[in-house]
């Protein structure tokens, strides 16, 4: 049974990234939204933890939420793919449920 | 203009747009800035993310108000400190905060950027000194 | 109550502001200074033109000692007081001013 995790928390606030990387199963797919985009920087303090899950989990980022934070894609760590709304939805559709780390 | 000056100090801690919280403060601030106080605003952990250039809100239906920070100098903020420690976690640098002018409309004495980046002694030092602290 | 401007009905609060700041054209501080039964001229225009590219640039339109301030330094001193933009503007230059401009009302103004 696929997951799609999307984490909406700044990875500096809550621990929402964390336990979704931690919890998320090999294959998953993990969508970073709204505040959870800033995780998907290069050069901060939990880089390193989502390089290391990049390995066994697709990691995806909305672009919008990216945008409207200031933060440009050639910022991103490399392996984590930019999606659009439809994106999203596909997402939801590809995989079977949605878990939500809020 | 009231005859004792207190010293406001804004503390902003949360990212820009998951929450109400920024917009709030900064809607305080420019109601605030008509009461004659010597204002400073604080930018520490997500808080610091408020500042950062380009924000593009166009595609998520939420109004884009970091513009509005570079006016905050003509609402007679005179000073603004932004955390360094804060700022490295994050993977951002001054170069990534937006710069905000002030200018004293009667002596033209001119300040080209009142953001600085200070250290954590720094800002304990003055959240002591202010008179009055709002926290957002 | 909604306001007609160039056959148009376009929507504005219930303070007269406009709904939607994308829905302005210059008809809109035509109408709504008639209504005041006030002429529009061109040192009207200024200001409100001056309030348009302040809320395009920052996104707010400014408190009244802001844009008195900004007026002075953008228009010359001797419109950068009080006494002259409430002359052009008697119901408050910041509110209805701003209002022609279809901005919204100033933050801080009750």
């Amino acid at each position: 049974m696929s997951i799609l995790h999307t984490v909406n928390k700044s990875p500096f606030e809550r621990n929402s990234l964390e336990s979704c990387l931690k919890f998320a199963s090999q294959g998953a797919a993990v969508l970073m939204i709204e505040d959870g985009v800033y995780a998907a920087m290069t050069g901060t303090g939990v880089e390193s933890q989502v390089k290391a899950a990049l390995g066994r989990l697709s990691i995806y980022v909305l672009g919008p939420d990216l945008k409207a934070r200031g933060i440009s894609e050639d910022r991103l760590i490399e392996g984590i793919q930019v999606v659009d709304y439809a994106g999203f939805v596909d997402l939801a559709a590809q995989n079977d449920k949605v878990q939500a780390w809020l | 203009m009231s005859e004792v000056v207190k010293k406001f100090l804004y503390l902003n801690r949360k990212a820009p747009y998951g929450t109400i919280y920024a917009w709030e403060s900064l809607e305080v601030v420019l109601i605030g800035a008509a009461f004659d106080q010597e204002v400073r605003l604080m930018f520490i952990d997500d808080g610091v993310y408020q500042l950062v250039k380009g924000q593009d809100t166009s595609e998520i239906g939420m109004k884009n108000f970091s513009p509005t920070y570079r006016t905050l100098g003509d609402y007679e903020v005179k000073r603004i400190y932004v955390d360094k420690d804060s700022l490295a976690v994050r993977g951002l640098t001054k170069e990534d905060l937006v710069e905000i002018p002030w200018e004293d409309w009667e002596t033209e004495e001119e300040i080209e950027n009142i953001v600085e980046v200070v250290d954590a002694a720094r800002i304990a030092e003055l959240m002591d000194e202010s008179d009055v602290i709002f926290s957002f | 109550m909604p306001i007609e401007v160039d056959g148009k009905i376009l929507e504005t609060d219930e303070e007269g502001y406009l709904a939607n700041i994308n829905d302005w054209v210059p008809g809109v501080a035509e109408v709504m200074a008639k209504e005041d039964d006030l002429e529009l001229t061109d040192e009207h225009w200024d200001i409100i033109n001056f309030l348009r590219e302040y809320y395009e640039e920052y996104q707010i339109a400014p408190a009244v000692r802001v844009l008195t301030k900004a007026v002075g330094k953008k228009l010359g001193k001797e419109k950068g007081n009080s006494k002259y933009l409430y002359g052009l503007f008697p119901y408050g230059p910041a509110k209805q001013a701003c209002r022609y401009a279809g901005l919204p009302k100033p933050t801080g103004c009750v």
